[in-house]
């Protein structure tokens, strides 16, 4: 795998972050394994510890591995005052988890994440690639039923 | 050179170069601008804020660290304004700091501590927001406590650009973000090759040794045991300021006392095995020399320096001497020379080190170093240690009477003496080399080219009987990775490295650098202890090793001759292919002869 991701960027450290999610994308736990970062150090010739210090620094990326189902719960000011306590309560709930962890089943993760861009529709969440807007309580019940049912 | 500028600050008119930034145009003048995270050997991190100024027609403070200074810039360093921002600052480290300063080991040398003092901030102004994370004491040789960093990325910065280790790294972000080695596996388990460089430049108490004090003492206070120790070159110049008296002070005798006073067994002098060493290593170079080899013959006395060869250069192993360092030749003959001698059984042998490194710890244990049928060396205490021993003991080193060693093991030359400096160890062997190669003593021992702490220094010498002979010397382990590097190239290129004898010191500065030394231990401070181990070495009677009188009996009596079968196994080891990543050993690079 890590071969044919590295085949189409050159060994430059700018391209760190792509390599990065394009390995996460294709795992299908989603996260960046030790074993990746030491081809990832090799490749770009970037100290294993640095790497590091990037996974750690943004929320997108995880060293651990996570659920079928990314959820990603905006934490940001707009989404914040609009409600996302009560969202984070409510999804803790349904899914039996706290922030970071996996549901038992592998179906879910749940994170919080930096401002998702759509303020307009506060509280916001993203599931893998799909954005939901003007949370509520029923909306999120409705919206986990539908990924539960897809399984 | 950059041109002069005009700068005031606080009034006072000053003409610096215009490369500077405020903090060092204040430094060269005398004038002091509060900081915390700021040290003058590192490149600025801008991390604490506490170094603010104003700038005249400037809207917002900014921070004199990473500010440059400019034609006709006014500075003001003391208003209202900025010792409010400064205390708040410092208010906001504070609530998340573990403030335990009387059980500290950083008490009254932590620069929070005084700064704090100095801000006059009283306690828990603000309340505690600190969330406890667990200590990582993984490695032998350091403990690091998250609890009490601040953040300031000193040891981040030493650690990956001074040294090029690449085990601390800045992990998680904002608020959260802390020091941690990748994976979170603990330094133990890490590329770190535990130089303890970060624990010198810690402004706080977050990074300190392991300490084995207690263990020690457990030893001396026990009479079943007969404890010996040895102490590094570097030790008998570090001890004195700490005790009222002036950086550099050379004190040898004082220091056997103190060890006689604290109890120790029998009080012996690593520098007697630095003498040794250079008789083993001298005479592998000279064969080696002989032999007509393409492949440089590089010294092995920093463990520091060992662990980071075979993390990042195994492919030359065999290139490094197999001699071991004086600490462990040491240690492996005071349980077989020195326990025949003098009638003891090597089982009730405790052979402790008192050396001015974090990493001898890591050396210590190496599980291959056990030659004698013991691990050869039990315990290692850092400088540090040792004062804190020292004033536990309520020794008042600066007025202690000076006393001899014991003898056996404990006799030096001026050139075992200047191991401690970097450089050292080169001009040590080139006198001895000398006199092995042409018969004759080198008339101008004083080998200058290599001495002074410039990062990379190269010298070549006409040796009579072999030719032209070129050595380099290199401390700090950003300047050996560039001699590796060259010696690497040069081998793949040429088949032919550039110099034939290489000396390699983790610390900069070489050992009176090291990061077991005192508290404050900047670049100037080593500076003059390196001269004080020059100034010791001057006024030695004897300063070539192959005239020491110890060294002579303990190759007629027990040895025989250097290199001999007995001197092979007891004093000679091999070397490991480590993981960039946990430091774990892959496979054996060299082989024990």
């Amino acid at each position: 795998m890590y071969k044919e991701i590295f085949s189409k960027y050159e060994p430059t450290k700018d391209n760190l972050i792509y390599i990065l999610h394009e390995i996460q994308d294709k795992h299908p736990q989603h996260y960046i394994s030790e074993d990746a970062v030491d081809k990832v150090a090799e490749y770009l010739k970037v100290p294993a510890n640095h790497i590091y210090g990037v996974l750690t620094f943004y929320t997108m990326y995880s060293t651990t591995p996570r659920g079928k189902n990314i959820i990603r719960l905006c934490e940001s000011p707009p989404c914040y005052i609009k409600g996302t306590v009560n969202i984070l309560r409510k999804l803790k709930a349904l899914l039996d988890v706290e922030i970071g962890e996996t549901t038992k089943d592998g179906h879910f993760t749940l994170e919080l994440c930096a401002c998702l861009g759509v303020c307009g529709n506060a509280p916001v969440m993203m599931i893998n690639e799909d954005v939901y807007g003007d949370l509520t309580e029923e909306k999120v019940e409705d919206i986990i039923e539908k990924y539960r049912r897809a399984k | 050179m950059a041109k002069l500028v005009n700068v005031w600050i606080d009034g006072h008119h000053l003409e610096v170069p215009s490369d500077m930034t405020i903090i060092e145009a204040a430094d060269k003048h005398g004038l002091y601008i509060p900081r915390l995270c700021y040290h003058p050997d590192l490149p600025p991190t801008a991390n604490c804020g506490v170094c603010v100024v104003e700038i005249e027609k400037m809207p917002v403070p900014k921070r004199a660290c990473c500010t440059p200074v400019a034609e006709g810039m006014k500075v003001t360093t003391n208003s209202k304004k900025l010792r409010a921002y400064r205390k708040t600052l410092v208010e906001m480290i504070l609530s998340n700091h573990d403030v335990v300063c009387p059980t500290c080991v950083a008490n009254n040398k932590c620069e929070l501590q005084t700064l704090s003092n100095n801000l006059g901030i009283e306690a828990d102004t603000l309340p505690k927001i600190l969330a406890k994370k667990p200590v990582d004491a993984s490695s032998p040789s350091i403990v690091r406590d998250p609890n009490k960093c601040i953040g300031c990325g000193r040891c981040i910065t030493v650690c990956n650009e001074v040294q090029t280790v690449y085990a601390l790294t800045m992990t998680e972000r904002g608020f959260e973000a802390y020091p941690s080695v990748a994976f979170e596996h603990g330094m133990g388990t890490s590329s770190c090759v535990n130089c303890g460089q970060c624990t010198v430049y810690c402004p706080t108490g977050a990074l300190r040794e392991n300490s084995e004090i207690e263990a020690v003492w457990d030893a001396i206070l026990d009479p079943e045991k007969h404890v010996i120790v040895q102490e590094a070159p570097s030790i008998r110049v570090s001890l004195g300021e700490e005790f009222g008296m002036p950086l550099g002070s050379v004190t040898p005798k004082k220091m056997y006392a103190a060890l006689r006073k604290i109890g120790f067994d029998s009080v012996m002098d690593t520098n007697f095995t630095a003498d040794l060493t250079i008789m083993e290593e001298g005479s592998e170079c000279v064969a080696k020399l002989k032999s007509g080899s393409k492949r440089p013959l590089i010294t092995s006395c920093s463990p520091g320096w060992v662990k980071f060869m075979e993390t990042y250069y195994p492919d030359l192993a065999d290139c490094v001497s197999t001699a071991k360092s004086p600490m462990s030749m040491f240690g492996a003959l005071s349980k077989t020379y020195y326990a025949e001698q003098n009638g003891i059984d090597p089982a009730k042998i405790v052979s402790v080190a008192i050396m001015p490194c974090t990493a001898k710890k890591f050396e210590a244990r190496r599980p291959e170093l056990n030659d004698s049928g013991y691990q050869d060396t039990d315990y290692v205490l850092t400088t540090r240690e040792f004062i804190r021993m020292i004033k536990e003991a309520g020794i008042d080193f600066a007025n202690i009477p000076e006393e001899e060693p014991d003898e056996g093991m404990s006799f030096y030359t001026g050139a075992g003496t200047i191991f401690g400096a970097t450089g050292g160890v080169m001009e040590a062997a080139i006198r001895s080399a000398w006199f092995l190669v042409t018969g004759t003593e080198l008339e101008d021992m004083e080998v200058k080219a290599v001495r002074g702490l410039q990062g990379v220094k190269e010298a070549t010498l006409d040796v009579p009987g072999f030719g032209k002979l070129s050595v380099a010397v290199a401390h700090g382990l950003s300047n050996a990775r560039i001699v590796m590097d060259r010696v690497r190239d040069s081998l793949a290129t040429t088949g032919e490295s550039p110099w034939h004898f290489i000396e390699i010191m983790a610390c900069p500065g070489g050992c009176v650098g090291g990061g077991g030394q005192p508290y404050g231990n900047d670049i100037a401070s080593r500076a003059r202890r390196g001269l004080a181990l020059y100034e010791e070495d001057r006024d030695l009677p004897l300063r070539r090793s192959h005239q020491n009188p110890e060294v002579a009996k303990i190759y007629k009596d027990y040895l025989g001759a250097p290199l001999s079968e007995k001197a092979l196994k007891l004093l000679h080891t091999f070397y490991f292919e480590r993981s960039k990543y946990t430091g774990k050993v892959v496979k054996e690079a060299t082989h024990k002869h």
